[in-house]
């Protein structure tokens, strides 16, 4: 193959590998710091692309301004915000009285709530996807790398969601907001003794993670259709991700979530039929020889 | 206690009597019409509501009653899922007894529904879904296949594009069988026109992102890379290929199954020049303009073909349950068979011993956002592809019922 193609492929792997990175992550940090499986993450994902369609094409003229829109730029924080809240109101009056009991309940409730949210968009949007407008003219270019053509908002994407994804990981595992996130999940009691409210830390971190959902819907509604089964799709594919990586370890979501995007798409060039079961291959294989996955600690033994 | 209901089961049988008497040519003294569709699945826009409301204008526009009784209308949500499907076509007929059964978009829901209701003699009128199977090799006695098929969407589309100069092909197809017998339909109009297919790549259904695949088609070096899918997957297809500049580097972009709705979800900054068959366009002639106008009135956008459809085809059955003085199955058929169907959406179409609905077709050429004067301003009709050259004559159909 010529390497020109594998360049370019490369490149397409990372365009999608960064939105695997960007919800693994936010998975990875819910699972690692409140125990709790997300399964609503999908939907959130989803949420935060209708946050910036909405904002761009609908609310105007429900509000009586037609031309009124939510640019880009401003959904990249709006949407993030909103649904990070919308996320709180969950985990304080939902996921908290599930705290106590197995994983399982978590798990149920948050999938029930995946299924609520996207039979609630079917409701009222087209599921075959509507296309965001908003997507900013200086963004709409494309660029020539030398090797291939590629737009310029993928590009864009792509560099975001890196440095959001660094960002985090500095700010979790480097700093001192971050030991005291991972000491209270640790031993809660302590870290209130030392004046700390641990229940409000537990709702802001699963905010969160939940807004990194969001970001990564808003960036990808210029991309992708806007659909209601958006997330669904691409959900399953993340936690695929995520037990590879080893639950829980944030560096290992973020790594393994650009790898595995660059896997995806050599596939896609190499023999395309297997394009969409790579990942659960390699997941199984992850499994047989490392059960808790490439990054994850082994805390069964 | 006793005394009042037995009189109540006399009056009610001297009531079932009399009606019974009044319209003794129809079944259970009325004509009842079910749209069976997707109400919230993939193809809502494309059929779902619209087409209630387009089956509803047609009896409206019929007089609300046909030989002296009134027509109803009842419609339900299919899922996409043959199962739903026939187990609510199951209780319409039995229960409920529907005449006639319109809609039912999705192939694998349109062969179920058509099998079971052909069984039971109740005649099926396919407006959504796109096999050919429906009037070849599974046709059936009582079922119609009336706007599209998967082998008149190619034929129009290739051809006009090989003519062209659009020699060299590469496919992306949605791998499955759908996708499989497009891209075959396709490529074999292609080379028999001495064009040439430089490859083919299949993408899974349902893959939100292409551009892998359109890399591969764009470096493969064709005229035209066209894509072999529907919904969704071309909607994506054709959006990506536009923010990698396939199209405004010079390839030519050709979608097998387009619907007005993808054209109005793309939006024309991206589907320009794409070109596409279609049984309907609105804005075609003046009888498809003001009959598109008043039902934009009620449904707030523009018909689909398969919309526009729903109605041609309701009011041909209640012209044939007309002319045939009553509503049994057999004879509306035989009366179907003979009419010569006309109005805004068909010109002198026939529908065939095999239940095919041959009519003409059209060429369509997305415009640009410059030439487009108006929100629905969407196409322009290239050309006319005859109804003989669109469908499998029926001399070549492979239906069992035709080998007697």
């Amino acid at each position: 193959m010529h390497l020109n193609v594998i360049l370019a492929q490369t490149m397409l792997g990372l365009s999608a590998g960064v939105f695997y990175a960007m919800l693994s992550l936010g998975l990875a940090i819910i699972f690692g710091l409140l125990n709790v499986i997300n399964f609503a993450h999908g939907a959130l994902y989803m949420l935060g692309a209708f946050v910036a369609l909405i904002g761009y094409s609908y609310i105007g003229p429900w509000l009586g301004y037609d031309d009124f829109h939510l640019g880009f730029w401003w959904a990249l924080i709006v949407a993030p915000v909103v649904v990070g809240c919308f996320g709180m109101l969950i985990e304080r009056f939902m996921l908290r009285r599930l705290y106590q009991f197995d994983h399982i309940y978590g798990l149920l409730l948050t999938f029930g709530i995946a299924l609520i949210l996207q039979g609630l968009m079917s409701r009222y949007f087209n599921v075959s996807g509507t296309a965001y407008g908003g997507q900013p003219d200086s963004l709409s270019g494309i660029v020539n790398l030398g090797f291939m053509y590629f737009p310029t908002y993928r590009l864009f994407a792509i560099v975001v969601s890196i440095i959001v994804c660094v960002v985090t990981w500095f700010v979790i595992e480097r700093t001192s907001l971050g030991a005291v996130l991972r000491a209270g999940v640790e031993n809660p009691r302590l870290v209130e003794a030392f004046g700390i409210n641990v229940p409000r830390l537990i709702t802001l971190t699963f905010g969160f993670g939940v807004g990194l959902a969001a970001l990564a819907g808003v960036l990808a509604a210029p991309i992708y259709s806007v659909s209601p089964l958006m997330g669904a799709n691409l959900i399953i594919t993340v936690f695929a991700v995520v037990v590879i990586g080893g639950m829980g370890s944030i560096g290992g979501a973020i790594v393994t979530g650009l790898a595995l995007g660059l896997v995806q798409g050599l596939t896609q060039a190499l023999y395309p039929p297997a394009s969409e079961t790579v990942i659960f291959f390699i997941m199984v294989i992850v499994l047989l020889i490392r059960p808790a996955g490439l990054f994850g600690k082994d805390t069964a033994s | 206690m006793k005394k009042t209901l037995l009189t109540a089961v006399c009056a009610a049988s001297v009531l079932a009597f009399s009606s019974a008497n009044a319209a003794q040519d129809l079944s259970n003294g009325d004509v009842k019409i079910g749209v069976l569709t997707d109400m919230s699945g993939v193809y809502k826009a494309l059929e779902g509501p619209g087409a209630v409301t387009a089956a509803r204008m047609a009896i409206d526009d019929f007089g609300g009653s046909v030989l002296g009784k009134k027509i109803e209308l009842i419609s339900a949500d299919h899922q996409e899922k043959p199962d739903v499907a026939s187990s609510i076509a199951r209780k319409w007929i039995d229960q409920e007894h529907v005449d006639m059964l319109v809609g039912m978009d999705n192939s694998a829901v349109g062969l179920a529904v058509q099998g079971l209701a052909s069984a039971k003699h109740t005649i099926t009128i396919n407006t959504g879904a796109g096999s050919t199977a429906l009037t070849e090799d599974q046709c059936s006695k009582y079922g119609i296949h009336y706007v599209y098929d998967t082998h008149a969407l190619p034929v129009g589309t290739a051809t006009a594009i090989v003519k062209n100069g659009g020699k060299s092909w590469f496919f992306i197809t949605a791998d499955y069988a759908f996708g499989h017998s497009l891209r075959d339909n396709t490529s074999a109009i292609v080379k028999s026109l001495g064009g040439t297919v430089v490859g083919d790549v299949e993408a899974p259904l349902g893959t939100s992102d292409f551009s892998s695949y359109l890399l591969q088609a764009s470096s493969s070096g064709a005229d035209v890379i066209a894509l072999a899918n529907a919904g969704g997957d071309t909607v994506n297809a054709v959006k990506q290929a536009h923010s990698f500049g396939i199209v405004s580097r010079g390839q030519e972009l050709a979608g097998m199954l387009v619907f007005l709705t993808d054209v109005k979800a793309l939006g024309l900054k991206t589907a320009k020049g794409l070109e596409f068959t279609t049984a309907f366009y609105w804005d075609r002639d003046k009888a498809s303009r003001e009959w598109s106008k008043r039902f934009f009135k009620q449904h707030g956008a523009m018909p689909t073909m398969v919309q526009a459809g729903v109605y041609s085809a309701v009011t041909h059955y209640l012209q044939a349950v007309k002319a045939a003085g009553t509503d049994n199955s057999d004879a509306v058929r035989a009366q179907l068979g003979k009419m010569t169907l006309n109005d805004f959406f068909v010109h002198d179409g026939h529908i065939e011993a095999n239940g095919l609905m041959a009519h003409d077709m059209y060429l369509v050429k997305v415009k640009s956002p410059e030439q487009s004067h108006g929100d629905w301003d969407l196409l322009k009709v290239v050309s006319t592809i005859p109804a003989k050259k669109a469908y499998i004559p029926i001399s070549q159909s492979a239906c069992p019922l035709l080998k007697h």
